[in-house]
């Protein structure tokens, strides 16, 4: 058998979607980001939402995100993305909107845009990737970094006394009216990846659906950020990082 | 909706203006003297009718971020402030300017620094003209002084935006925004429907059709080649503004040994001024730059030729003054009279003023 | 024509709304009018004050630094104001509760007893109205038909039950203002 006998279609039992593009992605070896941009790009395909998708890109490492997924995007200023969603769907409530932000975009300084966003119950997708750390900046700590994590903010871990709490964003969320469904998930196994696409399909459903604000967040690793190999990142994020954010939903209101 | 006239305050007029040349939206946070803006539009309830969407955002950074996500999807979308809150949208201003799109930004300027005063002030002059936020860029600034104007600049605004795509600032102050007149509202006209925004907007973020690349806006360049080859064609897009859009106004300049240089509000206090001077046989004109970047600076040149002097009234500690001296290259004496903090002078304390710098003026 | 007025008293005395449906009823007749209002948080029992201008011509400056007519609400007021009438001007005030009453010679100060008709007519939001009357009275500036036109512009149409109890305070104003 040569391998020309095994590429029929008959056999094919995965393909990349063709949202997403063959542009070299410029993230690191074992970032999240790639496989949840994947998922995007296969969720709005199978949704049939490719035309009607506008995706608003976070500063951060997914600042390129609209070099990978080819829809409409717009690229926001940092931590204004659910801002600019807002207005993008309010405009056009027949658009599928929904930002990709980080950690330090989404929790720091664009805390005040995403509470109120959700609070308003935008019909917008949050997908939110939490690394506990800046990746794009080299590595410093935030909002969501671990008590006694090192970064080159906290080079000798962070303090609570100096730094305050790793703060559960998601769980805030929870507490909105305005939000429908709040889920926090990961994609370090192929069932992790799985659960999160499920989640982001319904996500995008909700935001259809004109239910109200859904925040996916995917506890993420940063293997440059933490200075680990990839599966070593992936280890010490199950060790730690799900026990300050354990994976589940934390709120989902609307009927199955 | 027909052509009206009606007495109503400036910013008033501002949010009846917009309704009526058919905005898509409205994004903005309250402060005084302009809130009558937001008020009046949700009173409206435009989403009822023309469906323009009006939103209470819960900071003006959210809603200038707002406003450009609306711009980015070619909709007709403006925010306004007061100095205050437009310093916190100088960010998103940036933005909006780097990202090439059409918006329309209002600022009903209060006297600063700081929190200030919320009475009339013109010292934002600088913040408009010189660009405000981060980078190279311009607006295009029109300085409304009458309530008419306050209407008529909201849809001049949007069109010169949307010609030219960059963002475009009506820079009013407390006076022009509180005060009432007979304002002449134009016809309505409809919203552009979503098929003219895809023709006219081929930029435009709106989710794409099968049979179109993706469109991006975004901001970020991290090639330098390329950034500076961003920056020369934002540069010969200001070129050709310069070029085409260059507005003012004169009066009694014809026959003028003197001139004042004032914008919106102040240069009817100085017409004011320039009738009381004119009885007591002083012949001094007046220039109203009407838009203040792309600045009149040939229609000064011109003038300061043949003028003995020039003054130049602001409510500021004299910021126009710099345009002033750079058109007048010397030629004569440009002198400065301006009042701060939200003291507005009188149409005597200008006459009186400017006699006292040009006591040759009476003869 | 060309009347330069200020209206000037405490703040919930209704001197901006005074201003209004004057400036209102100038339009109403076809007048350039500007109202320009001390704004900001002035509101019940701070001071407030609103420069009313009625002419025939464009108006270049809506801020001015002496008046045609001045009505005037409380003594601060007559203290600020009563100085910056053009002589052979009008000052119409309210004597209730003035200790020191204009005394310029060189224009006319008439006092309206606006407080006290107020109390007749058992409605203090009569009171702008009774001054307005007097004002149109003394110095004629718009027939009252363009007043009550100009009221019924800014009422809102849920209060226009009071327009008649408006109309009788402006015709007592006018009144009142003979009878001085």
């Amino acid at each position: 058998m040569t391998p020309q006998d095994i590429i029929r279609p008959e056999n094919k039992v995965y393909a990349r979607p063709a949202l997403l593009n063959e542009n070299n992605m410029h993230y690191c070896p074992g970032c999240s980001h790639g496989v949840v941009h994947k998922l995007i790009a296969e969720v709005l395909e199978e949704m049939g939402l490719a035309d009607k998708a506008i995706g608003i890109a976070p500063v951060g490492c997914a600042v390129f995100a609209y070099n990978y997924v080819d829809i409409d995007w717009i690229e926001a200023a940092h931590g204004r993305a659910p801002a600019v969603a807002t207005a993008v769907k309010r405009l056009d409530p027949t658009r599928m909107v929904f930002t990709y932000q980080g950690d330090g975009d989404l929790a720091a300084i664009g805390t005040c845009e995403a509470i109120h966003a959700a609070n308003r119950a935008e019909n917008i997708a949050i997908i939110f990737i939490n690394n506990g750390i800046y990746g794009m900046t080299g590595g410093q700590m935030a909002p969501t970094t671990l008590e006694g994590m090192k970064t080159s903010t906290t080079p000798y871990g962070r303090r609570v006394e100096l730094n305050g709490y790793p703060l559960a964003i998601t769980n805030l969320m929870t507490q909105l009216d305005g939000t429908c469904y709040v889920t926090r998930q990961a994609v370090h196994t192929p069932a992790a990846v799985r659960k999160t696409k499920a989640a982001i399909r319904q996500a995008f459903s909700n935001s259809m659906d004109g239910s109200g604000t859904s925040v996916v967040e995917v506890v993420s690793t940063c293997a440059s950020g933490w200075k680990m190999t990839p599966v070593q990142a992936n280890k010490w994020m199950e060790e730690n990082m799900f026990a300050k954010y354990p994976l589940g939903d934390l709120k989902n209101t609307v009927q199955q | 909706m027909e052509e009206e006239v009606r007495l109503m305050k400036g910013n008033e007029a501002i949010a009846h203006a917009a309704i009526r040349y058919g905005a898509d939206g409205y994004f903005g946070y309250p402060i005084t003297p302009q809130s009558e803006i937001l008020e009046t539009l949700e009173a409206e309830m435009p989403w009822e009718t023309t469906g323009m969407v009006v939103l209470q955002a819960e900071s003006e950074v959210a809603a200038i971020n707002m406003v450009y996500g609306g711009a980015a999807c070619g909709k007709a979308v403006f925010t306004s402030s007061s100095s205050p809150g437009i310093s916190l949208k100088q960010e998103g201003i940036s933005y909006i300017a780097a990202g090439e799109l059409p918006a329309l930004i209002i600022n009903v300027m209060r006297g600063g620094p700081g929190l200030g005063t919320i009475h009339p002030s013109q010292s934002d002059y600088f913040q408009a003209t010189k660009g405000g936020g981060h980078g190279d860029y311009h607006l295009i600034v029109l300085a409304p002084s009458t309530v008419q104007e306050m209407a008529d600049f909201v849809g001049l605004g949007f069109d010169l935006a949307f010609k030219y795509r960059t963002p475009a600032m009506i820079l009013a102050d407390g006076i022009v925004g509180q005060m009432m007149e007979k304002v002449v509202l134009p016809p309505a006209r409809p919203r552009r429907t979503p098929e003219q925004i895809a023709e006219q907007c081929p930029w435009a973020v709106t989710g794409r059709p099968a049979t179109r690349r993706p469109n991006v806006i975004t901001t970020l360049e991290l090639d330098s080649a390329m950034m500076e080859k961003h920056n020369e064609r934002y540069q010969q897009t200001y070129r050709l503004i310069e070029q085409n859009e260059v507005r003012y106004d004169e009066y009694m300049t014809s026959d003028a040994e003197y001139l004042i240089v004032a914008f919106g509000s102040i240069a009817r206090i100085c017409q004011k001024s320039i009738e009381d001077a004119r009885s007591r046989g002083i012949k001094v004109g007046l220039i109203r730059p009407i838009t203040l970047w792309p600045f009149p600076t040939e229609a000064i040149r011109q003038l300061s030729r043949r003028v003995k002097g020039v003054m130049v009234v602001e409510l500021n500690a004299g910021q126009m003054i710099e345009d002033v001296r750079i058109a007048v290259e010397g030629r004569v004496p440009v002198c400065h009279f301006g009042r701060m903090g939200g003291i507005v002078p009188n149409p005597q304390e200008v006459l009186d003023s400017f006699i006292a710098d040009f006591p040759d003026s009476r003869h | 024509m060309k009347e330069e007025i200020i209206i000037a008293g405490f703040g919930g005395q209704g001197v901006l709304s005074m201003g209004k449906i004057l400036a209102y009823a100038g339009l109403m007749d076809d007048l350039e009018v500007t109202w320009m209002p001390s704004y900001g948080p002035e509101q019940r029992g701070g001071t407030a004050n609103v420069t009313v201008i009625l002419s025939d011509s464009p108006i270049s400056s809506p801020v001015l630094d002496s008046y045609d007519t001045a009505v005037l609400l409380n003594q601060q007021s007559i203290d600020k104001f009563e100085s910056k009438v053009k002589p052979g001007g009008t000052l119409i005030y309210d004597p209730y509760g003035v200790h020191t009453p204009p005394t310029r010679t060189d224009i006319s100060i008439v006092p309206v007893q606006a407080m006290e008709a107020s109390f007749e007519m058992a409605s203090a939001k009569t009171y702008n109205m009774l001054l307005l009357g007097a004002l149109l009275k003394i110095r004629g500036l718009v027939p009252v038909e363009s007043v009550m036109k100009g009221l019924k512009k800014t009422l809102p149409e849920r209060h226009h039950h009071l327009l008649p109890q408006n109309e009788a305070a402006i015709l007592r104003g006018m009144e009142l203002a003979r009878t001085e």
